[in-house]
């Protein structure tokens, strides 16, 4: 509950002082809604979560209905990055090649525990979070998630391209990455997002 | 010991067999007077149009890889000559990481290895951990995990097929065989609580005992499944089309097969009657009236056959141990390895003693080692373990079926063309976080 | 139908006397009957067979470290033997840094159903250095670079050994000895930086760009270098 209101999401707040007319908060509302309910997702599939994401395109958890059937394998042609599975070191260039190559406007799904922090694979391997190689919108926590899990994932998808603004002009700024260290973080906050916690560290003791 | 032969008859509903009765491809050159005759029969390549072989890379990422597989191959035109391919992408430190969790906390991690057999990697950790604890099971125990097992064959083949299918450019069969998968995902999820990623098992027993009205969930699902098996072998096995594209197809024959350490339907398909079930048998599997099929060119279409015979076997085996299934405890007696049951752990006080060092620290096993092997749907997944008399494992090793199988692919494509590849390589049937661990 | 494919039946060689197998049932820690394989390797090898153990009833070889190659090849062709099947090449290290690393070879007999397991002892501070089983049994390749890759055991004989799970130009170590810690020798960052600036996919090897070489598509130094037999980089 917390003490002070949350601020609902649905609320659009207008500035009187902005560029905004009413001509282009419906052009703005007609392009989100077009974007929204046509996502083209590049399925990054490499672990168990790419057999649930099969699973939500599937019959039963069907992702046509999202406008998402068409997935689309080649970068150049998507919109949505859903990176389902984790990601170990060998695979972090090709998944941020991957990004580069698709075209704005662009979102990323980080599916799954292991692409949103690592997951249970704290080790010398995996990536501890794709967020620290591709920039991400939406993460959806779950080893594997649920269909249903994935679906809200991308409603919250949908909600957030519905809210974008034209007259924002940060939105389709392509990050670039430092380039001697190829990182768009700075370093020490990525070591410091990668420590283990709680009860990793007991984990981590052999032979006991 | 007996073997029946089968033979199918492959006598087409289209056209499109030779004189001897072999599919024949479309022609596609035409000779001077401008008919068309088959490719094969065509005058030889003229020097100028000789060229330079190309060298393309299918993946890391694509969708016919079957996860994060990469494969160089050097063309001349669209026929291989050599392929090599790079694994690795999904190396995420299993083996590392179980020198230093407990054995009950290994089993999650044995789900993520073969994430589509994660019934069945389970159980094969579960019987190799009790193999070197030294335990034996209850009869309840064995019967569950041969239904485990056989429902997690059935489903990996069932994600094999659909996928094998879309790389052969049938779409059809996923949507009809994934539908079959979710009715078994609602019945693992009823019984442990997890769809795909399940850790059915503990050592010494189970995570949970089946609930009520379970058994009759499954035997309306082995009364139901075959049809569609039937189904899509009507749309496929007989088919021109796709008989075209997968007889003669990467063809390994027996003494390769066993050299290359292939296993699984992969190693029947050429002929070498190996099933760790029947040879190296575990969970009673002696006492299951089951068949092996085995196939006899080693070609892909081969690989088909032996694979969809082996799911309605597995409906068999499904059948008998539905029959067979004994009451009883499903957990082993030993509290030492399994948890006290929780009103006797916040009751009684050696309970809780027994409760506080399994979860702190672990059971211990004595000094020694094991190597267990179980029939996955992928073929021979062994677990070999050390222990040192602590509660952590200080070799964990995973036998990985298909990285052995998909080490052979280099000697399976040679002189095929592009899309055969695909073929070739959906018909070993991989998993990459098998493979890379 | 040709020779090629007629079935093979695991077990023929035993004879149609000898049951079915079973599964085991209440198998013995240390008291079980050794694979009848030791006794001959005794008789042929002599002093090379250093010890022989049955742990729950699987029997153990221990084999001088020189020898391994022959002594393998014997297993696999003598008609008495036939371990036609090699079921994993890995290696174990132990937690006490003292004990040598372990190379273990799983050796089965199709035709006799058995179950061989063979070790060679390699001690700390001499050369982790083995024979190669490729010629052999050809499902060593990518057991024996995996091997190499996470343990740091060269293989003699084997035709590419590289690494193979890890990124060729990895640089932390090798994963699976004991003291190489669970999270890595570099810090997060550093091996984000490491890996994104070597890109590796983005460059064939040098293996693969030999089919460039015939068509003088390679730089000079990049010919000369693949004369020299150099397998990885760019």
């Amino acid at each position: 509950m917390g003490l002070s209101p949350r601020p609902d999401a649905n609320v659009v707040t207008v500035d009187p002082q902005s560029q905004e007319s009413w001509v282009t908060t419906k052009l703005d509302l007609l392009v989100n809604w077009g974007r929204a309910n046509s996502l083209w997702p590049m399925p990054f599939g490499t672990a168990c979560c790419a057999i649930e994401f099969m699973a939500t395109a599937a019959s039963k958890f069907d992702l046509a209905r999202f406008g998402m059937e068409r997935m689309s394998f080649s970068p150049r042609q998507a919109d949505v990055l859903i990176c389902a599975g984790r990601v170990p070191f060998k695979l972090a260039p090709v998944i941020r090649r991957i990004w580069q190559q698709m075209p704005q406007p662009k979102w990323c799904i980080s599916m799954g525990a292991c692409a949103s922090s690592g997951g249970m694979f704290d080790n010398y391997a995996v990536v501890q979070g794709i967020d620290t190689i591709i920039p991400v919108d939406v993460y959806v926590p779950g080893c594997p998630p649920r269909p249903e899990g994935l679906m809200y994932g991308i409603m919250m998808l949908q909600q957030k391209v519905m809210r974008e603004r034209m007259s924002d002009k940060s939105l389709r700024n392509e990050m670039e990455p430092d380039p001697r260290s190829q990182l768009y973080i700075p370093p020490p906050l990525i070591d410091e997002v990668s420590e283990p916690f709680g009860n990793a560290i007991h984990q981590t003791r052999s032979g006991l | 010991m007996a073997t029946k032969t089968r033979t199918v008859e492959v006598d087409l509903s289209t056209t499109g067999l030779d004189a001897q009765g072999r599919p024949q491809r479309v022609p596609l050159a035409t000779d001077e007077a401008g008919n068309l005759v088959p490719i094969n029969a065509a005058p030889a390549v003229e020097p100028e149009l000789e060229g330079e072989h190309m060298l393309i890379n299918i993946g890391p990422q694509h969708p016919a890889t079957h996860g994060v597989l990469r494969l160089v191959l050097e063309l001349d035109g669209e026929t291989v000559v050599r392929c090599v391919p790079h694994i690795g992408y999904l190396h995420c430190g299993f083996e590392k990481i179980g020198e230093y969790r407990q054995y009950n906390q290994i089993i999650p991690w044995t789900d993520r290895e073969d994430y589509l057999n994660s019934p069945g990697n389970n159980v094969a950790f579960a019987l190799g951990a009790e193999r070197l604890f030294g335990i034996e099971i209850t009869e309840r125990c064995k019967v569950l995990r041969v239904i485990a097992s056989e429902l997690s064959r059935l489903i990996s083949h069932c994600v094999w097929l659909g996928t094998f299918c879309i790389d052969i450019g049938a779409f059809t069969p996923f949507l009809w065989i994934f539908q079959q998968r979710e009715r078994v995902y609602t019945m693992l999820e009823s019984w442990i609580g997890a769809r795909l990623t399940t850790t059915l098992t503990r050592v010494g027993g189970m995570g949970a005992d089946i609930p009520d009205g379970w058994t009759e969930d499954l035997a309306n699902f082995v009364r139901t499944f075959p049809k569609v098996l039937d189904e899509c072998s009507t749309m496929l096995t007989k088919n021109a089309i796709w008989v075209g594209r997968t007889v003669g197809l990467g063809a390994m024959s027996a003494e390769e097969a066993v050299n290359y350490g292939l296993s699984g339907p992969m190693l029947r398909a050429s002929g070498v009657a190996y099933d760790v079930r029947k040879d190296f048998p575990y969970l009673d599997y002696e006492t299951y009236d089951f068949d092996v099929p085995v196939g006899q060119a080693g070609d892909v279409y081969d690989r088909y056959l032996v694979r969809m015979e082996e799911m309605r076997q597995s409906i068999r085996i499904l059948e008998q141990a539905l029959k067979r299934l004994p009451d009883g405890p499903v957990n082993v007696d030993d509290p030492r390895v399994i948890l006290p049951p929780k009103s006797k752990a916040t009751s009684d006080m050696e309970s809780m003693i027994h409760h506080f060092k399994q979860v702190m620290e672990g059971p211990r096993p004595p000094i020694g080692e094991a190597y267990v092997a179980v029939e996955s749907p992928k073929g021979e997944k062994g677990y070999y373990m050390v222990s040192d008399g602590t509660s952590k494992p200080v070799r964990w090793r995973i036998r990985p079926p298909s990285f052995v199988n998909l080490s052979a692919i280099p000697k399976m494509v040679e002189g095929h063309l592009l899309s055969d590849v695909i073929a070739i390589n959906a018909s070993i049937d991989i998993v990459m976080g098998e493979i890379d661990r | 139908m040709s020779d090629r494919f007629l079935p093979v039946l695991a077990g023929h060689a035993e004879g149609s006397e000898v049951a079915p197998p079973t599964t085991p049932r209440n198998v013995p820690y240390r008291d079980g009957t050794p694979n009848p394989s030791v006794d001959a390797l005794r008789a042929k090898f002599g002093e090379a067979v250093q010890r022989a153990d049955v742990v729950w009833n699987e029997t153990t070889v221990f084999v001088d470290k020189a020898r391994v190659g022959e002594v393998i090849q014997w297993l696999h062709g003598e008609p008495s033997q036939r371990y036609d099947y090699l079921v994993d090449v890995t290696a174990v290290e132990y937690r006490d840094l003292d004990r040598p690393i372990e190379v273990v070879w799983h050796l089965r007999s199709l035709p006799y159903r058995r179950f061989l397991r063979v070790k060679a002892l390699l001690f700390k501070g001499q050369p982790l250095v083995v024979p190669s089983v490729w010629a052999i049994y050809k499902s060593a390749d990518w057991m024996e670079r995996e091997c190499y890759d996470m343990f740091g055991i060269r293989f003699e004989g084997h035709p590419d050994l590289r690494r193979i799970l890890m990124w060729e130009q990895y640089k932390e170590g090798f994963p699976l000895r004991k003291d190489f810690p669970l999270r890595g020798r570099f810090s997060r960052s550093e091996q984000l930086r490491q890996i994104l600036a070597l890109n590796p996919e983005a460059k064939y090897s040098m293996e693969e760009l030999t089919v460039l070489e015939a068509y003088d598509e390679l730089s000079l130094e990049q010919r000369q270098r693949l004369r020299a037999g150099e397998k990885v980089g760019e």
